[in-house]
């Protein structure tokens, strides 16, 4: 999928996880804030690159702010995200 | 078992994920009121994604989709059957016609994901005028059909009266529910019990609607599943009884009678069954097994 | 005799006060204190330095402190709670010394037993007469209970009472009596009400806060504990309080009159105290405005210092009394110690308080938390640190079941004939790797040691290293 436009899913809630996905002309480049950093920092990480593989983006800039969310929660997210960011109009 | 549903709203990660710990028989992950309308993309994707990854335990799980009426429904069923479901729940059901036309679309989609045609059941929520007097036609309407479930807060809108916690202007609807239901052969849930804090009018009502017929109630809240579990759940009273119910047919045989009486009365073959769903609930919810 | 100064300055000076000194303070104004902070700031002023504040504990309002210690006024701290503000400053190595932590029962023993000297007390007082007769029952910064600071003003070489509220003498609903009172300071405030006790404690929405507290219920009840007589204990947390809730439930349903309930005091106490389900309650320390306004009214709802409460070298005290007490936990590890003190990335978050004192004396000990938080195990292998010892933890009440501590296996015959999902504790931490997913580890904590952790023996049950 093409990141046409930036769009952002997720909350700042506990458990969740607010993923912001930008266009870029630089392959993958992921900002990521976590509580949980120095527990899971590496694994987020890495869900959020094999998501965006699985999606077929290979261009995106991922600014993601966690606060604790379950792997399926941050696959979600995410998904939401390059969805909302692939439409062609933009989001609301 | 079936006694509790409760709705879980399906854009909350703390909520999904802990749902499968909260006592209830059912899931209901909402789709619906609990989801506005430009987070219905979110919601189905983490519903999606939680029902792949999280384990519910013993949970039935149930998803009440979005109106056939609305732009959503058809994403949500898309979304959510590869992940198999045990029951959709669509809301505000009129008409027979209505569960026909999702039936259709289950079809299609079980198909097309490779699921097991047929797999997917409806509990249809029955929260209009017009769908309380079709219950039976409703419940009859598809072999899909596994419940009629009441919604009382929309119902009482639509019948221009104030919904109050005794519940007499539901009277007729539960009544009518449940005989839909109960001609068709399915199951009838109650209503949920909107005062959170008020646990002893949650068991009051829970009992009322036991005594009509009804096999379980929704709740809104996990603060009353205890309750609702403890209500439709067979008493010790029922156990015993039950217990030698089968006793005395087990008597009667090695005595070779033919006819055969407990405390006076006749058992026949209703109270036998009545017997036989006792001791199969009792054994559930108790881990033991009163039939063996 | 004239006690009362002009200001806290020539209270400060006529109290002898020099570099090199231990001054004490209480916490009953909480995150609204204002007196900590003044008292420092005087000092500093004066040029004193190389002082060690001895406070019951240290909230997030006290943050000043920690420029304290860096300009060197302070250079010793001992607190038996210590919030996130300064606890980050401590756990990054601010202060060369290690903080002594104790709890709330073990902090008034070793005063009182000379064990840890207080050179002046700063006492602050809701309202006080002029010589010193004071309460934290009445003024516009009223408190409730003053429990805390009564070893305080018992053993100090000086006693300073700092107060908004002068009133003429005698104040006849005396707390600490002027005979223990050497200076009276009349200032504008003690502390902003706002923070010292909140309007309502309300009682969590949170559902798996609510699950865990009708499993603890039940737990309580299965246990056998919950009878006439009964004694009770609670935090003012989420699960806690709800517990509460739940345990009053089942005392107004089957008319149970319990003895009391003890410690923090809630609202939400007050109003079993006032449904009949207790004769008394024993108030250390109020946390809202219902439980001050208990205190003053309610005769049945009584003050008691923190050596009444719980102090390990008293003849007997309130906690000794205690039937069952429910607490909270940051992290729990498979033999059952508790953390209260440092987050899961060492960084110093709070401390004991009560908790290892309670824990030890009750005759049930259930802690109440969440399977995880935040993709955070709170059962783990093993606690950062030891808070409370797992021997004095009964029960933990999660979400996902209920682990018997193996040292009580009577308990757990009666909760499974209860129909309690009863789980060993390593099937528990399992489950919390399932969900969470292995976590890898890298926070960073040094060998040097920022804080001693005194178990209520007094000596050394765990330390706490420096992170980063």
């Amino acid at each position: 999928m093409e990141i046409k436009h930036g769009a952002m899913a997720g909350t700042l809630e506990s458990s969740d996880i607010m993923v912001t996905v930008l266009p870029s002309s630089d392959g993958i480049q992921i900002d990521l804030t976590s509580s949980v950093e120095q527990y899971y920092g590496d694994s987020i990480r890495e869900t959020i690159t094999k998501t965006l593989e699985e999606l077929g983006v290979s261009s995106a800039r991922v600014e993601a702010v966690d606060h604790g969310a379950l792997d399926c929660t941050i696959q979600a997210r995410l998904t939401t995200a390059v969805r909302r960011a692939a439409k062609e109009e933009v989001a609301k | 078992m079936r006694r509790s549903m409760l709705f879980i709203p399906s854009n909350n990660p703390n909520m999904i994920v802990n749902g499968g710990v909260l006592g209830a028989d059912s899931l209901i992950f909402d789709l619906e009121d609990a989801v506005s309308p430009d987070e219905k993309d979110a919601a189905r994707d983490l519903l999606h994604n939680a029902l792949k990854a999280v384990d519910f335990g013993k949970c039935e799980i149930i998803v009440r989709i979005n109106g056939l009426d609305t732009p959503y429904w058809e994403e949500d069923l898309r979304s959510i059957l590869p992940m198999k479901p045990d029951a959709i729940m669509p809301p505000k059901v009129s008409d027979a016609a209505y569960i026909q036309r999702l039936d259709a679309k289950l079809a299609e989609l079980e198909r097309e994901f490779s699921l097991k045609e047929g797999r997917t059941k409806i509990i249809a929520l029955l929260e209009t005028a017009l769908g309380v007097e079709n219950a039976y036609s409703i419940a009859a309407a598809s072999p899909r059909m596994m419940a009629l479930f009441l919604g009382a807060e929309d119902l009482t809108a639509d019948l221009r009266c104030q919904r109050t916690k005794e519940g007499g202007e539901i009277q007729y609807a539960r009544g009518r529910l449940v005989c839909g239901a109960r001609a068709a052969g399915i199951e009838a849930y109650d209503t949920p019990f909107t005062d959170v804090q008020d646990l002893e009018g949650l068991a009051k009502d829970a009992a009322y609607a036991k005594s009509l017929g009804f096999t379980g109630k929704a709740c809104i809240s996990p603060a009353h599943v205890t309750t609702v579990n403890r209500v439709f759940s067979p008493t010790q009273a029922d156990i015993d009884y039950a217990k030698d119910v089968f006793a005395a047919i087990a008597e009667a045989k090695r005595q070779g009678k033919g006819a055969i009486s407990l405390r006076g009365k006749m058992i026949d073959a209703p109270i036998v069954q009545r017997a036989r769903m006792v001791l199969e609930a009792a054994s559930e919810i108790e881990g033991v097994d009163y039939l063996a | 005799m004239r006690k009362l100064c002009e200001n806290l300055r020539t209270a400060m000076e006529k109290a002898g006060l020099q570099s090199g000194m231990t001054i004490s303070f209480h916490h009953h104004l909480r995150n609204g204190d204002y007196v900590l902070n003044m008292v420092l700031e005087a000092a500093a002023e004066m040029g004193l330095r190389d002082l060690t504040v001895n406070a019951s504990s240290v909230f997030d309002c006290h943050a000043p402190l920690v420029d304290h210690i860096k300009n060197g006024v302070v250079t010793g701290l001992e607190a038996n709670y210590i919030s996130a503000a300064v606890g980050k400053a401590i756990s990054e190595g601010v202060l060369a010394k290690p903080v002594i932590f104790r709890s709330h029962g073990t902090r008034p023993s070793d005063i009182m037993t000379g064990r840890s000297h207080i050179d002046v007390a700063f006492v602050a007082a809701p309202t006080s007469d002029t010589m010193g007769n004071c309460s934290g029952k009445y003024g516009p910064s009223a408190c409730g209970s003053l429990g805390y600071a009564f070893a305080d003003a018992q053993c100090a070489d000086k006693v300073v009472i700092v107060t908004d509220n002068l009133v003429d003498y005698p104040l006849t609903d005396a707390s600490i009596t002027e005979n223990y009172v050497d200076f009276v300071v009349k200032v504008d405030a003690i502390g902003d009400p706002r923070g010292i006790v909140s309007g309502t404690t309300r009682m969590p929405k949170d559902p798996i806060a609510l699950k865990i507290a009708d499993y603890a219920a039940q737990a309580i009840d299965a246990s056998g504990l919950l009878k006439e007589g009964f004694s009770f204990q609670t935090g003012a947390g989420g699960a806690s309080l709800a517990v509460a809730d739940y345990v009053k439930r089942i005392m107004l349903e089957r008319k149970i009159q319990g003895s009391f309930a003890l410690g923090g005091i809630t609202g939400y106490m007050v109003d079993m105290l006032e449904a009949g389900c207790f004769k008394a309650i024993q108030d250390v320390q109020c946390f809202d405005l219902r439980a001050v306004q208990s205190i003053r009214e309610n005769s049945k709802h009584m003050e008691i210092t923190a050596a009444q409460y719980a102090s390990p070298t008293a003849k007997s005290t309130a906690a000794s009394n205690l039937d069952v007490v429910v607490l909270g936990a940051t992290q729990i590890d498979t033999d059952f110690n508790v953390n209260v003190h440092t987050d899961s990335n060492g960084y110093i978050i709070g401390g004991s308080g009560g908790h290892t004192d309670v824990a030890e004396e009750a005759k049930l000990t259930v802690i109440v938390a969440p399977l995880s938080r935040a993709r955070m195990s709170i059962v783990v292998d093993k606690v950062l640190t030891v808070s409370t010892l797992g021997k004095s933890v009964d029960l933990l009440v999660t979400q996902y079941g209920i682990a018997v501590n193996p040292g009580r296996p009577e308990l757990a015959e009666a909760l499974k004939a209860a129909h309690l999902p009863v789980k060993d504790i390593r099937d528990l931490r399992k489950m919390a790797v399932e969900i969470n997913g292995p976590a890898n580890p890298s926070i960073h904590l040094t060998d040097r040691v920022v804080g001693n952790v005194l178990g209520r023996n007094s000596q050394i049950q765990d330390v706490i290293y420096a992170v980063k």
